[in-house]
């Protein structure tokens, strides 16, 4: 018997985005982008930086508007869809920032807290139990009454990510868990992501470029480039792809920038009234 | 260079106006909540303790200074034309009308309005709205509604405390000071002083409330969409500061829009 989630049951798509496309000032940051993530996957989206990994996790979250394409979310569409049905639909997500996002002005256990006081009618002996579990779950216990400036980057996103996972959602979304992190505390938070998964059955999907992090985590990746998908599989089948840019970003090396000297001198030169 | 300075001129023109718009769509998303403020019940009195109770202090020691200046300088003009038993009606009636609900206003945003801006707009270069958003809590329930609805409860007591104070800082100069009659001192403020003026000092203070917490709230909210263009540190500080100037400017325009309406 498997012991992941991979090759038991048949799998329908949690997330399934289609021609998504979208531009800023004229650079197309995102164009056609078509995938789809399976119920329980970890699904790693991974790109070099300015690649638009946060302009996707935006429009995957409903926080920006596809100028094209669309985005089922659950099974449902995410745009056009109401203010309140985005809002029911969130309630089945969980969403951990890169810096933790936590409110500055509350202290860690009323963050955690926060999203079963407004959208429950749990009392409060019962909210606070809750809360301590996740932040037992996330090493955090003894932490509860400090103020998110007093917390390490590392123990942020923890407190970020027990905040995202108290309502248990059907989706977390993950930014950059790794990022700014020593790698003992990145493969802490890389471990709790496994266990996320296996214990509540969640789909995970986790925006990052660490490669270490996507090796230890994910059933497939994901690596956008230039607007679009430049390979999309298991481990195994992106690093078999030929692609310099795949390359590059998965054994690290500088990616060989192919430019006439005349374009080069346009740059430099470029909006220079004298 | 014709086409740069025609795309600047449109932008000078233009840009004003979207962010007019974008403060009309605010407001427009906001009413709804306005409606409900039972649901952020606990956050509303935590504003209204912010905003109302802890202002006091500095309310009322303005108050009784301006009061006392107040006397002070028409006592010193009364004197002369042998009428300082108006004392009463000149504080009164400046005070009411005029003084109280302006100075109140500037103070709340040079208290309150700034910290309001900046704690929004902390929040949202943070990403903690996005946060919020992504919980399924709308912002605009949970972070603008209680400051509105505190802002408008809390201006006008605080206009009130104001009045108070000032008119006791005008009894100290004038009664305790310079020896006019108590009796004359109330006697005088209390013929001259009609509900058409305490009607003008409530409206004027809703309608300050409106202004200060509407552009504070809006200017750190919309920061994102700022026309500096500039964010961090920077962009907080210019949001306050443009937002403290914008609503300071709007609540004299406005002091002069209502008098001119109400006299």
């Amino acid at each position: 018997m498997s012991d992941t989630i991979t090759d038991t049951v048949p799998r329908k798509p949690a997330l399934a985005v289609r021609g998504l496309t979208c531009s800023f000032d004229g650079n197309a940051i995102l164009s056609g982008l078509d995938f789809e993530v399976e119920e329980g996957e970890i699904f790693v989206i991974m790109g070099s930086s300015g690649a638009g990994k946060t302009t996707l996790l935006r429009h995957l979250l409903g926080l920006s508007r596809p100028q094209l394409g669309e985005i089922d979310l659950l099974g449902e569409k995410l745009h056009p869809a109401s203010r309140e049905r985005v809002y029911q639909l969130r309630r089945q997500l969980g969403v951990a920032f890169q810096h933790g996002a936590l409110i500055n002005s509350m202290s860690v256990i009323d963050n955690i807290e926060l999203p079963l006081r407004q959208h429950t009618s749990l009392d409060r002996s019962t909210i606070r139990i809750m809360s301590r579990m996740k932040l037992e779950l996330m090493n955090l216990a003894g932490f509860e009454d400090y103020m998110p400036a007093q917390l390490s980057g590392g123990m942020l996103k923890r407190a970020g990510l027990a905040r995202a996972v108290i309502m248990d959602p059907r989706i977390l979304f993950f930014d950059e868990p790794s990022a700014g992190l020593d790698p003992a505390t990145a493969a802490e938070l890389d471990t709790l992501i496994l266990r996320l998964r296996e214990v509540h059955n969640m789909t995970i999907v986790v925006v990052t470029h660490a490669l270490e992090s996507a090796v230890k985590i994910a059933d497939r990746i994901m690596i956008i480039g230039a607007g679009g998908i430049r390979a999309i599989g298991t481990l195994g089948e992106v690093q078999s792809e030929p692609d310099e840019y795949i390359q590059s970003l998965l054994q690290r090396r500088t990616l060989r920038r192919e430019d006439d000297g005349d374009a080069y001198i346009d740059r430099l030169t470029a909006n220079i009234d004298d | 260079m014709i086409k740069r300075i025609g795309l600047s001129w449109s932008a000078q023109v233009l840009e004003p106006l979207a962010a007019l718009g974008r403060f009309g769509i605010f407001l427009a998303q906001l009413s709804g909540h306005l409606m409900r403020p039972w649901r952020q019940f606990r956050n509303t009195l935590g504003q209204l303790h912010f905003i109302g109770t802890r202002s006091i202090t500095v309310i009322a020691v303005a108050g009784g200074f301006v009061g006392m200046v107040v006397a002070l300088q028409f006592y010193d003009t009364l004197v002369r034309f042998g009428a300082v038993g108006l004392l009463g009606a000149a504080v009164g009636l400046s005070l009411v009308r005029e003084l109280a609900p302006v100075l109140t206003a500037l103070i709340v945003i040079g208290r309150v309005g700034s910290a309001m801006c900046a704690e929004i707009a902390i929040m949202r270069n943070d990403n903690q709205i996005d946060a919020l958003e992504c919980m399924a809590i709308d912002p605009y329930g949970y972070l603008v509604a209680p400051r509105f609805i505190a802002t408008i409860i809390a201006v006008p007591l605080l206009t009130a405390i104001f009045n108070v104070v000032g008119i006791a800082g005008g009894w100290f100069v004038g009664v305790v000071l310079f020896d006019i009659g108590e009796g004359a001192y109330f006697a005088s403020m209390a013929d001259s002083l009609v509900w058409r003026d305490v009607l003008m000092d409530v409206v004027k203070s809703l309608s300050f409330a409106l202004i200060i917490v509407w552009i504070c709230t809006a200017k750190g909210y919309l920061l994102h969409l700022a026309s500096h263009r500039t964010f961090g540190a920077e962009g907080v500080s210019r949001t306050t500061t443009d937002a403290v100037v914008a609503s300071s400017i709007t609540v004299l325009f406005a002091d002069y829009v209502i008098s001119a309406l109400m006299l």
